[in-house]
């Protein structure tokens, strides 16, 4: 039993995280290999404003996920903007070397020490007893309601919403989108800003759950599969990768090597890229050249 | 490789064997030959810190190189160089505590199984196409990382494995000079096959194969087997580069090979300049260079104790944000800076290249 649990518990950190991957892929292309090292940003954020509203979790959490909205949106106005129409290697590579840069940057104002946001928020975090014997951490039951609530949330506003629609139609074809008056430089900022936002949330709860240290970026690195199992423009090939994934990993850890963990992820990856590419929902499409 | 006309007024190519020569005219010649007086000079003036910083150029320069071979000629993205660099570095170090081989086994070893690794990781190049095939090899050098980690943990070397000096001809390699010399001759090496292979049959189906892949295979190159050699011919060059470095640092552990490395050779060919040997070496130079002048820089600046914890941050800051400047507003690279310079004298007085075709 408790074995579901953890599966589903680590599906969710990962369904979560890989929204951001397939939000900003879907509507422009561009892989963001920086999205781990940004989700960490809205952890160290919330740290930050933690101290400052001490006494008002809630406040500080918001405060925190406008700030990484901001954030969000800064990195698309200042650097991928500039990037649009470039080769897809150096629109990747500028990812990462954002994310060398965010990395650095962020030891140097928070340091690389482990640090517990909880404790800064005053918040603690009591086990929670389920029936077969099996826990689970309040923060982790909190981040399965929010992951099940944004993907709700993302599916209804790219359904439904204008600029949702206006989303999709960019990712479809940017320049028949842009001929139908659709704002491309608005749109890209609103996916980079949603994507921050989806990865600082994830960044915030597990680092309530767990502390916060710089091998956050891991998990956002391994987060990264489940989305392009599920297929890099599906959200809900995320959730089905970000299932796939975790179960695979929970049950090899448990039945066979704990060394697996950090691997495991990247070999179901290797087994989908061998036989269908594009992931189980995503669309087959014309991969670029470089 | 496309070989530009000579650049020196007066001299034409009056017989095909000028066509392969590599050095054509005196003042290439000379240049040349100051370089490498230089190069053969260095170890004798420099101070052990700075023979030790050459010796990392040599060995990045070898990286790079092959990394260049594949990625900037063949077109093939490649993320998974510091697995493969880690495979040659594992495979001499498990030959040298297994069985007490020695060098003159362990490099061809570290080589074939670096040509074995680049069929598995050019495999999915025959599928897979830009961004999925750099994802792929990126999972790949996950795998090579763990396989590294898991001999490590069974057979007891938690912490690496110590590889003791090499024996040259009867010779113990400890010497920095003469460390020097070996990765200098591994670095000319590389650097001779680069330009061979380049300029040959190879090359040209490479360069088809990355400027379009579907007339590269209407011209009757056989794409799938050119694909994977460049895979592997990248891979056997790089494999040996890993066991050069796990010689000379005399430990191998997977600490050493992480993605971070996979990124500093990818910056190492995008700031010297995609497409270019030049320009691999200029890479390898700066990126190795680039951290030993920014703690230099910052430790000259005054109250440089009151941060001396944090330079290791801000290396890794500074180094983000010049490869950025770089991927935004110098694509071509340092190459290209080159060239632009190597243009203004060679057109001066003029600014521009006279217009194809315009009357004369």
């Amino acid at each position: 039993m408790q074995l579901v649990v953890n599966i589903i518990v680590l599906a969710a950190i990962y369904a979560l995280i890989a929204c951001g991957y397939v939000l900003i892929y879907r509507v422009s292309r561009v892989l963001n290999l920086a999205h781990g090292e940004l989700m960490m940003l809205g952890a160290y954020l919330l740290l930050t404003t933690g101290s400052l509203f001490t006494g008002h979790p809630v406040v500080a959490v918001a405060a925190a996920l406008l700030l990484s909205i901001l954030v969000g949106a800064c990195v698309y106005v200042f650097l991928m903007r500039k990037m649009t129409g470039e080769m897809v290697l150096a629109a990747v590579l500028t990812t990462i070397a954002l994310g060398i840069l965010l990395r650095g940057v962020m030891v140097l104002i928070w340091s690389a020490q482990q640090q517990y946001p909880a404790q800064a928020l005053g918040v603690t975090n009591p086990a929670i007893a389920l029936w077969g014997g099996a826990r689970i951490s309040t923060w982790s039951a909190l981040l399965i309601v929010v992951t099940a609530a944004v993907y709700g949330g993302l599916f209804v506003f790219l359904r439904f919403g204008r600029w949702g629609i206006r989303m999709r139609a960019a990712g479809q074809n940017p320049l028949l989108a842009a001929q139908r008056g659709v704002n491309l430089h608005g749109v890209y900022a609103l996916a980079w800003s949603l994507s921050t936002f989806t990865g600082g949330l994830a960044g915030m709860l597990i680092s309530l759950d767990s502390g916060l240290t710089g091998t956050m970026v891991i998990i956002g690195l391994k987060a990264f599969p489940a989305a392009l199992v599920g297929g890099l423009d599906s959200l809900v090939g995320a959730l089905v990768g970000s299932l796939i994934i975790a179960t695979t990993e929970v049950l090899l850890i448990y039945y066979v090597n704990p060394l697996l963990a950090d691997v495991v992820p990247f070999l179901v990856l290797i087994a989908m890229l061998m036989v269908r590419p594009w992931g189980l929902f995503g669309t087959p499409e014309e991969l670029d050249r470089v | 490789m496309f070989r530009p006309p000579p650049r020196a007024s007066g001299y034409f190519r009056t017989d095909y064997r000028q066509d392969v020569l590599l050095v054509e005219t005196r003042l290439q010649r000379s240049s040349l030959a100051i370089l490498a007086l230089c190069i053969f000079v260095f170890p004798f003036l420099a101070s052990p810190f700075q023979l030790d910083i050459a010796c990392q150029i040599l060995l990045a320069a070898v990286g790079a190189l092959s990394l260049m071979l594949l990625t900037g000629y063949a077109g093939q993205i490649s993320l998974g160089h510091a697995g493969l660099l880690a495979a040659g570095a594992f495979t001499a170090g498990i030959l040298f505590k297994e069985a007490g081989a020695s060098f003159w086994v362990t490099l061809p070893a570290s080589a074939v199984v670096g040509a074995l690794l680049g069929v598995v990781f050019g495999l999915p190049s025959l599928r897979l196409r830009g961004l999925y095939l750099a994802v792929s090899t990126l999972a790949l050098h996950f795998v090579v990382i763990y396989l590294g980690g898991e001999y490590e943990a069974t057979r007891g070397f938690s912490t690496g494995i110590v590889i003791e000096p090499p024996q040259i001809a009867g010779f113990s390699l400890t010497d920095p000079r003469a460390w020097y010399f070996v990765l200098l001759t591994a670095a000319a090496a590389s650097l001779m096959i680069c330009i061979n292979l380049l300029r040959s049959r190879t090359g040209r189906a490479w360069g088809a194969i990355r400027a379009h892949e579907t007339v590269a295979e209407a011209l009757g190159i056989n794409v799938a087997g050119f694909k994977l050699l460049a895979f592997v011919t990248s891979s056997a060059i790089t494999a040996v580069a890993g066991a050069l470095f796990a010689y000379y640092r005399g430990f191998v552990s997977v600490e050493a090979f992480s993605l971070y490395l996979t990124i500093n050779y990818v910056a190492m060919i995008i700031i010297g300049g995609m497409g270019s040997l030049l320009g691999a070496l200029l890479g390898a130079v700066f990126v190795t260079v680039f951290p030993y002048l920014t703690e230099a820089a910052l430790l000259s600046l005054p109250g440089a104790q009151g941060y001396a914890g944090e330079i290791f941050a801000m290396n890794y800051a500074a180094f983000g944000l010049v490869m950025i400047f770089f991927l935004v507003f110098e694509p071509l690279g340092l190459v290209g800076i080159w060239r632009r310079i190597q243009n203004y004298f060679l057109l001066w007085p003029f600014r521009h290249r006279p217009v194809e075709g315009a009357r004369r």
